[in-house]
């Protein structure tokens, strides 16, 4: 096949409509290619594919392929009681375990009209921060170890991810698998042990976080890979429905804690930050910045938090039976908006149980981030995205 | 932000003709949906994109729901820039079985585009004018749609045919044949 034809065979196959991005001409810089990345490239994540077209170094096309982790968990959940479910939400987002949690407890609790006691809410705002703080420390980590600073600045993300991992596991008996909250509160109370040692870990994440800028957010090598690469505009991220730090990074003030004021969010005192240019360095510095305003609550959270019941006394754990209805409940994840759809028959199991991923649908964009990027680019632009695939393709 | 009944009354203002009824939520105490016959649903969703006081430029979540006469698609749409939602719509397909046909939101909101694909591959729907209407998550190839209720999954998903099932095939045929002969010679 001459390379004329396969060009007009990539460019036949592009998608069109007033939100598509524009076609690359390719300037024939040099062979024509149409590669696989994935499923097994180390800088995807886990299994995960993408058919790109290349002119040479640049891409003219790129499709993501998903389906590789496919478990088909909405299918498995409709099968089992609704608490049955808790434990594998875990397993969605395996970075972020506990707000997985929170926003299934959010749903049922919008079903049921069940209320949550007040130290309940406090223990999930502390361990949601936590949860937030070590994501984005990680998936930063992960970014500039895809830039080839290979291992450095990841082991430092790691070191204090291990502390705040440390705390997960003695409160919830994980690390990571930690099946902690219950519909109407949480499932153990935390010791007064416990909440010290986490005021401990809070006031050393304040020296990391300047430690970690002081590391990465002027190098000049970060900056010069990454400033101006994976543009998005913020009309493109609303109406592909990002959300999370990239959405925030394009400029758009939209953070579900404000919005909803879910939780007792709306009691603490925190910025959202903001990007200018929505490029994968802006996505970096949000990053960093939401490190900052997550130690903000948890000192305030840590502060407040009063003695009390963690569990709904009337609340119904086993053999949960909703009445009918439909409910929709939705938090800020460290990736974006997770969202759980629930609808009940009124029997023991959801008659429809629904996840709303945000990792799969900040992936939305991914072509229009890449196009006339060089192939090196690619990998940056998606490790900016921050995805789990367990959550992709659950 | 609007009540349902009075985003109800809007859109018939705005798009006349287009029959949209208040679904009620069996549970009173949770949002009410509004249900949109599919031939109307692209100008109601361009109108409630676009109107000046909704302004619901966030499609968060997209879904397919299997009932047992047919199959529905639901929508959860919030507003970034006014900051209030959710407002829920629906649309049912005719049946189960043959007229599985919605239309597609996706020149409306991006954010359908994957979701619509993976209602296509789970439940089968078939959204026209979804610019790239293929299955999402189980691989090219696959038939059946599982999310629905009542699909029963195959004895071995990995089993293709390969070439020593061509092998057993012939070889069967083979011995069927020299069954044959010797039955006949006997007879002979």
């Amino acid at each position: 096949m001459s390379d004329t034809q396969s060009h007009s065979a990539i460019l036949a196959d592009r998608l069109e409509g007033w939100n598509r991005p524009t076609a690359i001409v390719p300037q024939n810089e040099g062979e024509l290619l149409e590669v696989a990345m994935g499923p097994h490239h180390p800088s995807t994540h886990g299994v995960f594919r993408m058919d790109v077209a290349l002119d040479g170094e640049r891409v003219i096309r790129l499709r993501p392929v998903f389906g590789y982790l496919h478990r088909n968990h909405e299918k498995i959940a409709e099968g089992i009681s609704y608490l049955a479910s808790m434990p594998y939400t875990d397993r969605l987002d395996y970075i972020c375990p506990i707000t997985n949690n929170w926003a299934y407890a959010l749903a049922v609790e919008k079903l049921t009209g069940q209320a949550v006691p007040e130290r309940a809410e406090y223990l999930r705002v502390i361990l949601g921060e936590l949860t937030r703080y070590q994501n984005h420390a990680s998936s930063i980590g992960f970014l500039i170890q895809e830039m080839g600073a290979s291992g450095t600045p990841l082991m430092y993300a790691y070191r204090e991810r291990e502390k705040i991992l440390d705390l997960f596991e003695e409160l919830t008996g994980a690390r990571m698998m930690v099946n902690y909250m219950r519909f109407g509160g949480c499932r153990v109370d935390a010791s007064q042990g416990w909440l010290e040692r986490t005021r401990k870990v809070v006031a050393g994440l304040a020296g990391f976080a300047d430690e970690f800028d002081r590391l990465l957010s002027t190098n000049e090598i970060l900056m010069a890979r990454t400033q101006g690469v994976g543009v998005l505009r913020p009309e493109l991220a609303v109406n592909a429905g990002v959300t999370g730090p990239m959405l925030r990074a394009s400029s758009v003030n939209y953070d579900i804690r404000k919005v909803d004021g879910y939780g007792i969010y709306s009691r603490f005192n925190f910025r959202v930050p903001l990007g200018d240019h929505g490029d994968v360095y802006d996505r970096y510095m949000i990053r960093v910045l939401e490190m900052r305003e997550s130690i903000k609550i948890l000192e305030q959270a840590l502060k407040e938090i009063q003695p009390g019941p963690v569990m709904d006394p009337k609340a119904k754990i086993r053999g949960l039976r909703p009445k009918a209805g439909e409910a929709y409940g939705r938090i800020e994840a460290p990736k974006g908006e997770l969202g759980f759809y629930l609808i009940s028959d009124g029997g023991p199991n959801p008659y429809r149980y629904r996840v709303r991923p945000p990792s799969l649908i900040n992936l939305t964009v991914l072509e229009d981030m890449c196009l006339g990027v060089n192939v090196a680019d690619v990998v940056l632009i998606f490790g900016s995205v921050d995805i789990v695939l367990g959550e992709v393709d659950r | 932000m609007k009540t349902v009944e009075e985003i109800k009354s809007a859109i018939e203002a705005a798009v006349p003709g287009a029959p949209v009824e208040i679904a009620p939520n069996p549970n009173p105490a949770l949002p009410h949906s509004l249900r949109v016959a599919p031939e109307c649903a692209l100008a109601v969703a361009k109108f409630l994109r676009d109107d000046e006081e909704l302004k619901l430029d966030f499609l968060s979540n997209v879904t397919g729901v299997d009932w047992p006469e047919s199959l529905e698609a639901v929508y959860h749409l919030y507003s970034v820039e006014k900051k209030h939602g959710p407002v829920i719509i629906r649309m049912h397909t005719v049946n189960r079985t043959d007229q599985v046909e919605l239309p597609s939101l996706t020149p409306i909101w991006r954010s359908a585009e994957f979701q619509e694909r993976e209602i296509f591959d789970l439940y089968g729907i078939v959204f026209t004018g979804h610019p790239d209407l293929r299955r999402l998550l189980m691989w090219e190839g696959f038939k059946d749609h599982p999310m629905r209720k009542d699909y029963r999954e195959p004895d071995d998903f990995e089993y293709e045919p390969t070439a020593h099932d061509e092998v057993l095939k012939r070889a069967q045929a083979n011995q069927a044949v020299a069954a044959g002969q010797k039955e006949s010679g006997a007879g002979a």
